[in-house]
């Protein structure tokens, strides 16, 4: 039996390890600068003028704070659970991502640095990014899987009218986890005047604690929201997991409430026995990659197996160590939703709620309405709707025979 | 270092010798197993002192482009750890005295469980490892079982080290540490010799190891020069690209690509021969 500790929120420890998982495996090159990024981090999250920086750009360039929205067709449709839905689609670019590059922005420009570098798969991460640069005036290289290039061409010029520089990546699969790669080549080639801004809680400490931070914002105003418009904690948070930063932004702030029950919804795919699935901690083991111990995906040898997924969004082989982490401790359930389900879901959505949920997202809808019907009608559901679907109708429609 | 080991007796013997040694790099397998092991049977012969062997991995991220298209060959033709081993037993049937140095990234090792694979890898005459991901900051975890199977992990020492660093990076360091000269991946740009002669000075200041001085090393005058001021020079991605350079359209091994790679290697190894160091090697 593992020792069940007394509160779920005071990781990562010094060295960034959350348990066996996180770390620092990253080249010696690298290492000093990312001791430097952890103490500028640590200087920057005490100052109240960096946050009340931080604040003011959320509020008023991203739109914060997003609504928490009843969801009273679709929770009468599915014959259960009250459903709220924290409505991060709406925030500026569509998306979560942009609670994590402004506060990295903020960090960067603190820190001096004058040029950031990014990977991106859907390309949301490269367009918050992008956005943020150009609202900074900072120069900005995003580094994007060729395959992903050819698969999310909107976002690539939307990056691309942002002032940034879009450089495919063909090595090994030309997708995210080649992308990272790249940044990483990139960064330790460019130490003095590049920051590496990492789109999700994984990478070497301290990113998953620092964009967690950042992303906490959505838990934060979900919990003040729920407790005003119903007068208690929910029973249950639902959240799409690719990295698991939208997720952990729900979930950080509740994890001492022993009466709030987490899933985290990982992307299965064509189904976890085909093999081409993205569900690392449902269905992969631990190893290292990128920075940090973590839920991986890979062959018998250790090599890195690439995932698939309809939500290229959640297309890694991998997960932040602080899920795998919670995984292993119970306090958070991870499942595998379906390419299929997550359509079914994106429609429903669009249908019953007049709302076009991004595909990664539609993953936890899939999770939800599969279980909000055997739920009390008193019991109350929050699932973090965290990107709108405009970039998805493409893919959407390939999917259902219909030519655009 | 192990004063028993291969590694120790061969920097040993190279001071008496009174001269700098070659490392030189390949990828295990690359671009297949049997060119694999010829390539790496005429290395010593060729004047490699030691031998460095990359474990191929899918996502190199301290690599250029040309030691990731190896991996990616090496990949493609089946190579796997339990391969690499084996060609390290094969080359030990013949070869009892060159060192090998396997160098990669953790994961493999991890997912082998690296106690047994650093056992295993005893076993088949493996002498150091070097993991490019693994910081002295996470090494523990390796240290006791390299310590224990007796083989020396060796950490990388680079621009961006400061001399707080040091004393951490070299603290579980055995067999020799390697400097790494560029801010930058395998196989890029060159350094200038001036700031390779200081940082060596400074590593020597923290630690009796013999130091060698890789990346961005291509010609046999960089060897050379680098050869007068470091105990040795690592050389890979130059001896990599005459493999790929030596592939048909199909990328199968032209008949004359072990011969060229060993000639390559015999003009590096006389670059570093007329080197003097200005220091004996420790
Ligand atoms: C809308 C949306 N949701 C979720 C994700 C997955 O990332 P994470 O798990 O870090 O929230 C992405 C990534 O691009 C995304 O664009």
């Amino acid at each position: 039996m593992m020792d069940l500790p007394n509160t779920y929120r005071s990781g990562p420890d010094e060295r960034g390890h959350f348990g066996i998982y996180g770390g620092r495996y990253v080249a010696e090159t690298l290492m000093p600068l990312i001791l430097e990024l952890e103490q500028a981090y640590n200087a920057a999250s005490q100052d109240p003028v960096f946050a009340d920086e931080f604040r003011y750009y959320l509020k008023h360039y991203v739109g914060r704070p997003s609504p928490l929205y009843y969801a009273q067709r679709l929770s009468d449709s599915l014959g259960g659970a009250k459903i709220y839905f924290k409505r991060d689609e709406l925030l500026h670019t569509g998306a979560h991502k942009i609670n994590n590059t402004l506060g990295q922005i903020l960090l960067a420009r603190r820190m001096g640095k004058t040029r950031i570098i990014a990977e991106t798969g859907a390309g949301q991460h490269g367009v918050a990014t992008a956005t943020v640069c150009a609202l900074f005036g900072i120069d900005c290289v995003i580094y994007m899987g060729a395959t992903d290039i050819e698969r999310q061409s909107p976002n690539v010029f939307r990056m691309k009218l942002l002032g940034a520089e879009v450089r495919p990546v063909t090595s090994g699969t030309g997708t995210l986890k080649d992308a990272m790669n790249e940044a990483l080549r990139d960064w330790v080639a460019n130490v003095g005047d590049t920051y590496y801004l990492i789109g999700t809680v994984a990478g070497p400490h301290p990113y998953p604690r620092m964009v967690r931070d950042f992303q906490s914002i959505i838990g934060v105003e979900a919990r003040e929201q729920i407790v005003a418009a119903e007068g208690r904690l929910p029973d249950l948070l639902v959240a799409c997991i690719g990295g698991g930063s939208n997720a952990i932004g729900l979930f950080a702030p509740f994890l001492d409430d022993s009466s709030v029950r987490m899933v985290g919804v990982e992307a299965g795919g064509r189904g976890i026995p085909s093999g081409e699935h993205c569900s690392s901690l449902s269905a992969g083991a631990p190893g290292v990659l990128h920075g940090n111990r973590t839920y991986l995906l890979y062959d018998d040898d250790g090599q890195i197996r690439d995932g698939h997924s309809i939500a290229a969004g959640l297309d890694y082989p991998g997960v932040g160590p602080e899920h795998a982490w919670l995984r292993d401790s119970g306090r958070v359930e991870y499942v595998a939703v379906s390419d299929d389900a997550a359509i079914e879901a994106f429609q429903l959505c669009s249908r019953t709620e007049g709302i076009i949920p991004a595909l990664e997202p539609s993953h936890a809808l899939a999770y939800v309405s599969h279980i909000a019907g055997g739920m009390a009608k008193d019991e109350i559901v929050v699932m973090n709707l965290c990107g709108r679907g405009d970039k998805d109708v493409f893919t959407v429609a390939r999917v259902l025979g219909i030519e655009l | 270092m192990r004063e028993g080991g291969r590694i120790g007796r061969r920097f040993a013997s190279l001071r008496q010798q009174r001269r700098a040694g070659l490392v030189t790099f390949v990828t295990a397998g690359d671009p297949d197993l049997a060119t694999s092991i010829d390539i790496m049977r005429r290395l010593p012969a060729a004047g490699a002192d030691i031998i460095e062997l990359g474990m191929p991995f899918s996502d190199p991220m301290a690599d250029g482009p040309i030691i990731q298209a190896a991996s990616e060959r090496a990949l493609r033709a089946g190579q796997t750890m339990r391969r690499t081993l084996d060609m390290v037993a094969a080359f030990r049937q013949e070869d009892a005295e060159t060192p090998i140095v396997l160098m990669g990234y953790f994961n493999p090792v991890y997912v082998y469980g690296t106690a047994r694979f650093l056992f295993a890898a005893k076993k088949a005459g493996v002498d150091g490892l070097i993991l490019v991901d693994l910081p002295p900051e996470e090494a523990e975890e390796v240290v006791g079982p390299a310590r224990n199977a007796g083989i020396d992990l060796i950490f990388l020492v680079a621009p961006t080290t400061g001399d707080e660093r040091l004393p951490l990076v070299v603290k579980h360091a055995s067999g020799f540490v390697y400097y790494v000269s560029i801010t930058g991946i395998t196989g890029t740009a060159s350094a200038a010799l001036v700031d390779v002669t200081h940082a060596v000075e400074r590593i020597r200041a923290h630690s009796p190891l013999p130091v060698a001085v890789g990346f961005g090393i291509k010609s046999p005058g960089q060897a050379r020069a680098i050869g007068s001021t470091a105990d040795a020079a690592v050389v890979g991605s130059a001896i990599v690209a005459k493999i790929a350079d030596h592939l048909d359209a199909k990328g199968a091994p032209r008949p004359d690509l072990v011969d060229v790679v060993a000639s390559f290697v015999g003009s590096l190894a006389e670059g570093v021969h007329a080197a003097r160091p200005r220091r004996g090697p420790v």
